[in-house]
């Protein structure tokens, strides 16, 4: 028998949590080593997802990889599409051989990957609410949802895997009626954003389990190469739509939401600012259609071969997705295959700074955390 | 001097002789069947035709969740099974019936196939004393109260076996919460009984609401203010204590997939699923009984509806009060749901304690105000003090609702 004056002897316990977890956002495993409910360690483990995109992407003709980086961050597809045409376009640019992309294109392409933003930071919304334990915004914020994809279902078919962005502009036209729902959606969705913010942003529980948990300074932020609403919330004004302008982004007007500190609270009302801006912009674009005629304009897409040679060289390009930076590097061999292509995911940095972030926190603060950076798992792995 | 039990029996006894000559039941037994066995056997019957009864309770509460919970997320809810949806509960449980009976190989085998019924049994056995109507309380106890205190305590038991037997991380997490969330807020939970008991002297639950039967303003929670406080302090310590949101940690789903019951499944999970929904029934029958007058009407001139309706309405106002917070407000964290026990309510119940003392003596010696030649007693004057009491504390409480800035 152990002597009675001993202590009792206690011992770190390792949670593994996930990759079958609830709320870990996909097949996300974070070993935790906790002491009781305090968490004195949380190493994320990724690649449960890996599906070889890079090298795929070696052996696929460069139209032939749009459908692939829509699985990418599959929350957000067009924005992927979007940023993989741009690169090309631009690698054909700088070889001397630019595509000359109709204005109707240009706009379409900007309408829909801010109604894909939107889409992406009400799932982020309704998802945050349910890691919170509030389960009801998750079925208003898919209610909203579903009529953009709804929409997204007229124009291209698809819901969730759009193929729809091309190089030179997009694979079809805007259904006649398109814009017509759009605005109805949009003024509707703009009353309903207000009422979310008092379900749940302002909810005094949430504000509790949400404000001053898991601060990020600027700096850290910086360091750990934190972009998008993740680096808003610390404080930073930092939009590639403001700051780097691609596509047509430098024709609109629309503010850069920031947060104050950057804990939990402030990046999830980063993304709930950004609805507003995108519905702004969405309306700008559509006004900017109809006043310049674009609407019954038949011209939607370029020529473009399906043989795309893009000249020998190499490109970085990044955009704006509702994640964060998205860069896409290609290099070129002159032949229609890439010889390499290279992406550079925000959810990666994010996750990054989980074992800094989550030390010393609570088990639940975890699941806050993992919500409040919003990740996708198909993006970081890829 | 007799030993307590043989004067128990004896009392049992005669009990049971002045109700078999009641009911006239004499004739009907057959001839040298002892007295014991006839007892037992009226105590078996009254006991199925009880958990029969009491069993339908949770599976109307679970269709009007589903249901409740549709309205609110803009859904419809149940529509296949049944006419609106009314025997989708009944579907689910033949379904849970005929699922394969797991035990995890590494549990505790014995105790995981005990938890359910332990927590199953304590939720159910405190049904007994919850008088549903004027004449009928399965147990007319003079302890009812003090019963129902005593074993709704037991769930944890339960809960703790669970989460222990299954030898799984989660199902640790969650009984350890629940421990503590459960005995945490027991605490205030009696205390707020407590004060009802002070005031009134008695812990049988008839002899409670027959005091409230005269109308709304004989409810014990519109007696005086520290009991109206009271009262809503023993419902929200109800909803931690029946594990329900916003203090659902227990079983917190994006935290710890399902707590105490993650590795259960089948008809022992369909125990523990219809165990909370008779708990949510029970803690809001006993804050109908204690505080809002149980079977008894609002107005006198309402008395001629039977008092079954009075008591389920009021019961079932308070599930749907339950389920309203449910499905509107997110879970608090774990440390703040210990410090809204032992920093709030707590503090606040033992307030409560010392002001429905002062009140019941002021009462007793008749000291009130005078104000223009009518007699005030200490409670109106309470009443009317509550208002300004209560501005100037949420005033003074403005200055604590900055929420706390952890340094990361």
């Amino acid at each position: 028998m152990a002597a009675p004056t001993k202590a009792l002897r206690t011992d770190e316990m390792v949670l593994s949590m996930g990759p079958q977890h609830p709320s870990t956002h996909g097949v996300l495993r974070l070993e935790l080593k906790t002491d009781g409910e305090v968490v004195e360690e949380a190493i994320p483990h990724i690649g449960y997802l890996h599906r070889n995109f890079e090298k795929h992407a070696e052996s696929l003709p460069y139209f032939q990889i749009i459908p692939y980086t829509d699985r990418m961050d599959y929350i957000a597809a067009m924005n992927n599409e979007l940023g993989f045409v741009l690169a090309v376009e631009k690698l054909m640019e700088l070889g001397g051989k630019p595509i000359s992309i109709p204005e109707k294109a240009q706009y379409i392409r900007v309408v829909v990957c801010e109604m894909n933003r939107i889409a992406s930071h009400l799932l982020a919304f309704g998802t945050y609410g349910m890691d919170i334990g509030a389960l009801t915004p998750f079925l208003y914020a898919f209610r909203d949802r579903e009529t953009i994809l709804g929409l997204f279902e007229d124009i291209c078919g698809a819901r969730l895997l759009y193929n729809y962005i091309r190089f030179g502009g997009v694979s079809r036209d805007l259904t006649p009626d398109f814009h017509h729902k759009l605005r109805r959606f949009l003024s509707k969705f703009e009353k309903n954003i207000d009422s979310y913010n008092t379900l749940l942003t302002n909810n005094k529980i949430f504000l509790e389990r949400t404000k001053g948990v898991a601060v990020m300074s600027i700096d850290k932020a910086i360091q750990y190469g934190w972009t998008g609403p993740n680096l808003r919330g610390s404080g930073m004004k930092w939009d590639l739509r403001k700051d780097e302008p691609y596509s047509i982004y430098d024709r609109f007007d629309f503010e850069v939401p920031v947060g104050e500190i950057g804990d939990c609270w402030d990046r999830y009302k980063v993304r709930m600012d950004e609805m507003r801006e995108s519905v702004r912009i969405v309306r700008q674009a559509l006004d900017q259609m109809e006043e310049k005629g674009l609407l019954d304009d038949p011209n939607y897409a370029a020529k473009v071969s399906a043989k795309l040679r893009p000249p020998v060289g190499e490109v970085y390009f990044r955009t704006e997705t509702p994640r964060g930076d998205l860069g896409y590097y290609i290099q070129s061999d002159g032949t229609n295959v890439p010889s390499r292509v290279k992406v550079r995911s925000p959810c990666f940095t994010a996750l990054s700074a989980m074992r800094e972030l989550s030390r010393g926190l609570l088990v639940a603060d975890i699941i806050a955390i993992i919500g409040s950076i919003d990740i996708v798992m198909g993006e970081i792995d890829r | 001097m007799k030993h307590p039990i043989e004067t128990a029996a004896e009392q049992i006894r005669a009990t049971a002789a002045e109700a078999t000559e009641t009911l006239n039941l004499g004739g009907a037994w057959p001839a040298g069947l002892p007295l014991e066995t006839v007892i037992l056997l009226t105590l078996v019957v009254i006991a199925v035709i009880a958990v029969t009864v009491v069993a339908g309770i949770p599976i109307v509460l679970v269709l009007m969740e589903r249901k409740v919970s549709a309205y609110f997320q803009n859904r419809l809810g149940p529509t296949r099974v049944g006419p609106w949806g009314l025997l989708v509960t009944l579907a689910d449980g033949i379904k849970l019936l005929f699922k394969e009976d797991m035990v995890p190989p590494s549990s505790d085998r014995k105790l995981f196939r005990l938890a359910p019924y332990v927590v199953f049994a304590a939720s159910f056995a405190v049904v007994a004393v919850i008088p549903p109507f004027q004449s009928t309380v399965i147990g007319n106890m003079d302890l009812g109260l003090f019963l129902y205190l005593a074993i709704s305590s037991l769930i944890v038991l339960g809960i703790i076996m669970a989460g222990w037997a299954s030898n799984s991380k989660y199902s640790l997490f969650g009984a350890l919460r629940a421990a503590a969330q459960i005995v945490s807020y027991e605490i205030p939970l009696g205390l707020a009984v407590l004060m009802i008991v002070m005031a009134t002297g008695t812990l049988n639950m008839q002899h409670l609401v027959m005091d409230q039967a005269d109308g709304i303003h004989a409810w014990y929670m519109f007696r005086h203010p520290f009991l109206f406080i009271g009262a809503f302090i023993y419902f929200l310590s109800a909803v931690a204590e029946v594990n329900r949101t916003p203090f659902d940690l227990p079983e917190a789903e994006s935290e710890i997939v399902a707590g105490y019951h993650t590795e259960y499944s089948g008809i022992r999970f369909a125990y523990f699923f219809l165990a909370e929904y008779a708990n949510a029934f029970i803690v809001s029958a006993i804050c109908a009984t204690l505080f809002m007058g149980g079977w008894a009407a609002p107005f006198p001139f309402l008395s001629g509806v039977p008092g079954v309706v009075w008591f389920l309405g009021k019961t079932m106002f308070l599930v749907f009060i339950m389920m309203w917070l449910r499905w509107t407000l997110p879970r608090v964290r774990v440390d703040q749901l210990m410090s809204l026990c032992w920093k709030y309510f707590l503090p606040i119940s033992f307030v409560n304690i010392l002001g429905a003392g002062v009140l019941a003596l002021l009462e007793r010696e008749e000291i009130g105000a005078q104000l223009g030649g009518m007699f005030l007693s200490a409670e109106a004057v309470s009443w009317i003090a509550f208002p300004f009491v209560l501005a100037l504390l949420g005033w003074f409480a403005r200055w604590g609702t900055e929420p706390v800035r952890r340094p990361s």
